[in-house]
């Protein structure tokens, strides 16, 4: 009798791994010699922080480029080939990334990553990515570390690498507050360590009287805004996502601490920050807080409706994606769809991941679209743009100023003036040299 | 048909039939599928810990994404900056778990009700912090990365990452399977259920009641040391964000979930905590809402099924199936003995009693 009972327990308790292992078997598994693409489509897959800390502002990116591939797509597409963009959520937690981006490569099948957002979260999956050979387009994030071409050969960073924003920013500083105090308030990770190395490059160690990072996720900055003011400094420069601009903004007015502001590309977008002041101020704060703040930028500003760029961007948005404002965020996932679709047509009609990647290798350095400045690819430097030009917050919109510059990220290598024109948009898809 | 009556022998066999089917569908699934019966797997350790402590001894526990976080911590640490090899870190994983266990179950035996739950909350909120507190050390919020786990070259060059992790994950399972089976049916077993079922009668027994009920709480530990150390190898990450408040909460709804105090309700609620979120994810993508809508949904989703189940399954998902297998069974004998007792009258209804 009891060994009777015990027998049905165990072969229970082996039914019920049987279930649980059939169960987790109930996706798809198919595999093809080319994933992701067939004659008629293209698909790629991208994580994103639509929640969490850094959703605002940036969980508008992958929408608008979506919307330029539908754009494109309501042309044809690229060889005739529709682009198709898969958006996973992964909050900023890099634990995520890692879960989304395995099930877009495994069960999606994906051609390949698109402007996965973030450099805490996108590191945990690059070597995943290129160990399974799968291209990984133009990382939403200007981390030094995707330019390395040659052991990373799949992966590709798009925007500016944070040293050399760093720099451009660090000479503005040493030209036109020289011998003032510096603050350096910074995200506790590549991205900051990053700005803050290029920044170092240029403006003497003793005018830095400050060094404070945050760790993302954190909700009171008061300790890092109150030990920069009580060290003097009269500059301060932000290495920030836009909630830890508005939150540090937002202590420094409760805390009466009034420096010149410096911000990073990254952390300024004036709807992003401001509409994050206005939020957490309960309406009584807005741009005003970030009224006069230096930053750079690599593409227009949204601010110039005249620019042939910003007016195709708007057309697009108003069509395709008329909930979202037409801020930074939105122009940096419009750019970098256009980024992706000249690679695509470079890549040729035959299209593999390989080739892809070779395109970009080859002929990214010549690609030319809405960025001010060029690529620095190469088949070992997959930094995206070599520069920007910089840039102050005047009556809560972006001006851009002085002329594109351009550097490497090296130390001490020279900053020098980029004076070729920027081309205007193709009447219809992209243009590729 | 009749198995051994040694609770060792059994455990084997248990441990021998386990292997045989993960073995079995690791082989028969995709990577990704692969992917998913390693995070299976090692939710399944903590949870089947959690099922000693909170259905065997009657503790809760709202800290064990913290003790989790423990075990991967060590791993990372051991592994990336200590370059130990895979069983050692893991091992003491386990090893350093047991000893945080003995320290906050040695509070917890002292606390009751909603002031253990209470302390126990502060445990899972305060030690992921810890890790952006030393960010030196632990990686602050950017985590500790480890290399994966080298596939052995006798597999082949074509055996798939995914797979080996599996393997990994599944030998893991065997041994929490194997231990946990062990001690549920040993005199250690009959001392927790004794102090769940009536402190007072078991101490009047000769019980020490606190050190049996730290006793539980170090064992569920070393569990969930070895769920994390697992879960830092499969996902080649410790990082804070893994192990939020969130973790320890779905622990303790997995295992109120899959069924309270039963090693097969750890099993059902290790299968919630992997599929529920990519149902739940497909459920809101399949509705085309605009993104900030369909983000949010999953989380209202997974809600609403928790309730769902709770008001239709009070038991659990191992309840429910218990009550359909028994009338399913009542049925069947019912009407085999009504055939009996038409010919020789024997009562075979006493199967039932349980």
């Amino acid at each position: 009798m009891r060994a009777h009972r015990y027998g049905l327990r165990t072969t229970g308790a082996l039914c019920a791994l049987v279930v649980a292992a059939v169960v987790a078997g109930c996706g798809s598994s198919s595999s093809s010699s080319a994933p992701g693409v067939t004659a008629t489509s293209i698909t790629f897959g991208t994580h994103q922080p639509l929640t969490g800390p850094a959703a605002p502002g940036y969980s508008e990116i992958a929408p608008a480029s979506q919307a330029f591939f539908d754009y494109l797509n309501a042309q044809g597409g690229i060889y005739g080939r529709k682009i198709h963009l898969i958006i996973k959520n992964d909050e900023y937690n890099p634990t995520q990334t890692v879960s989304v981006v395995h099930e877009l490569v495994l069960k999606d099948n994906v051609f390949g990553i698109f402007e996965g957002l973030g450099t805490p979260t996108h590191t945990k999956v690059v070597g995943f990515l290129n160990s399974s050979k799968v291209p990984d387009m133009f990382v939403a994030s200007g981390c030094p570390c995707w330019d390395k071409g040659s052991t990373q050969p799949y992966t590709f960073g798009w925007q500016p690498n944070y040293t050399i924003e760093g720099k451009i920013l660090g000479q503005y500083i040493k030209q036109h507050f020289a011998g003032k105090k510096v603050g350096v308030f910074y995200q506790d990770d590549d991205f900051g360590n990053g700005g803050l190395a290029g920044i170092e490059d240029e403006v003497p160690a003793s005018q830095i009287v400050s060094k404070q990072p945050y760790q993302s996720g954190t909700t009171n900055v008061a300790p890092q805004i109150s030990a920069i003011k009580a060290a003097g400094a009269e500059v301060l420069v932000d290495f920030t996502v836009p909630i830890y601009t508005a939150l540090g903004q937002l202590t420094s007015f409760t805390l009466g601490y009034k420096p010149q502001l410096v911000v990073s590309s990254v952390g300024i977008d004036p709807t992003t920050v401001g509409g994050l002041l206005k939020t957490y101020s309960k309406g009584k704060a807005g741009t005003e807080l970030i009224e006069g703040a230096i930053t750079d930028g690599y593409l227009p500003s949204v601010a110039e409706t005249s620019n042939p760029w910003i007016a195709l961007f708007k057309r697009i948005k108003d069509q395709y994606d008329p909930g979202a404002p037409l801020d930074g965020n939105v122009e940096y996932g419009m750019a970098t769809a256009y980024t992706l679709a000249q690679a695509l047509e470079l890549a040729g009609k035959s299209l593999t991941r390989e080739k892809l990647v070779e395109a970009v290798n080859e002929k990214g350095a010549e690609l030319s679209g809405p960025g001010l400045v060029p690529f620095r690819y190469s088949k070992t430097e997959h930094g995206g743009y070599g520069g920007a030009e910089i840039g102050q917050v005047r009556a809560g919109k972006i001006v851009l100023f002085g002329g594109p510059l351009l550097t490497e990220p090296t130390a001490g290598s020279p900053i020098t003036p980029y004076t070729k024109a920027q081309p205007s948009p193709p009447s219809s898809g992209v243009s590729v040299p | 048909m009749s198995l051994p009556r040694s609770t060792l022998a059994r455990s084997l066999g248990l441990v021998l039939g386990a292997a045989a089917v993960l073995l079995i569908a690791s082989e028969a699934l995709g990577a990704y599928d692969d992917l998913q019966l390693a995070d299976g797997s090692y939710y399944y350790m903590v949870l089947a810990g959690l099922t000693v402590l909170t259905g065997l001894s009657g503790q809760i526990s709202l800290g064990h994404g913290a003790l989790m976080a423990v075990g991967a911590y060590t791993v990372a640490l051991l592994i990336g900056d200590e370059h130990w090899a895979l069983v050692p870190a893991l091992a003491a994983a386990v090893a350093v778990s047991a000893i945080v266990g003995v320290l906050v179950g040695a509070a917890a035996s002292r606390l009751r009700g909603p002031y253990l739950a209470g302390a126990t909350l502060a445990f899972a909120i305060g030690l992921p912090s810890l890790a952006e507190k030393y960010s030196g050390t632990f990686g602050g919020a950017n985590g500790l990365v480890i290399e994966p786990p080298a596939v052995p070259s006798f597999l082949g060059a074509g055996f798939p990452l995914e797979r080996w992790e599996a393997w990994i994950a599944g030998v893991g399972v065997l041994a929490v399977v194997f231990a946990v089976n062990n001690l549920v049916r040993s005199g250690v077993g009959r001392s927790l259920r004794a102090v769940r079922d009536d402190e007072i009668a078991a101490s009047l027994c000769g019980l020490h009641v606190g050190r049996v009920q730290t006793l539980a709480f170090v064992v569920s530990a070393a569990c969930a040391g070895l769920g994390g150390g697992m879960l830092a190898v499969v996902l080649q990450l410790a990082a804070p964000g893994a192990f939020e408040l969130g973790l320890s909460l779905s622990l303790l709804t997995a295992i109120v979930l899959g069924g309270l105090g039963s090693q097969l309700g750890a099993i059902w609620g290790a299968a919630v905590l992997v599929l529920l979120p990519t149902w739940t994810n497909d459920i809101a993508r399949s509705f085309s809402l605009s993104n900030q809508v369909s983000a949010n949904l999953p989380l209202a989703i997974y809600g609403v099924v928790l309730i769902a189940a709770m008001l239709a399954w009070p038991s659990g998902i191992q309840g429910a199936l218990r009550r359909i297998a028994g009338l399913a069974r009542r049925s069947w004998l019912g009407s085999r003995e009504l055939d009996s007792h038409s010919t020789s009258g024997s009562g075979g209804v006493t199967h039932e009693s349980t």
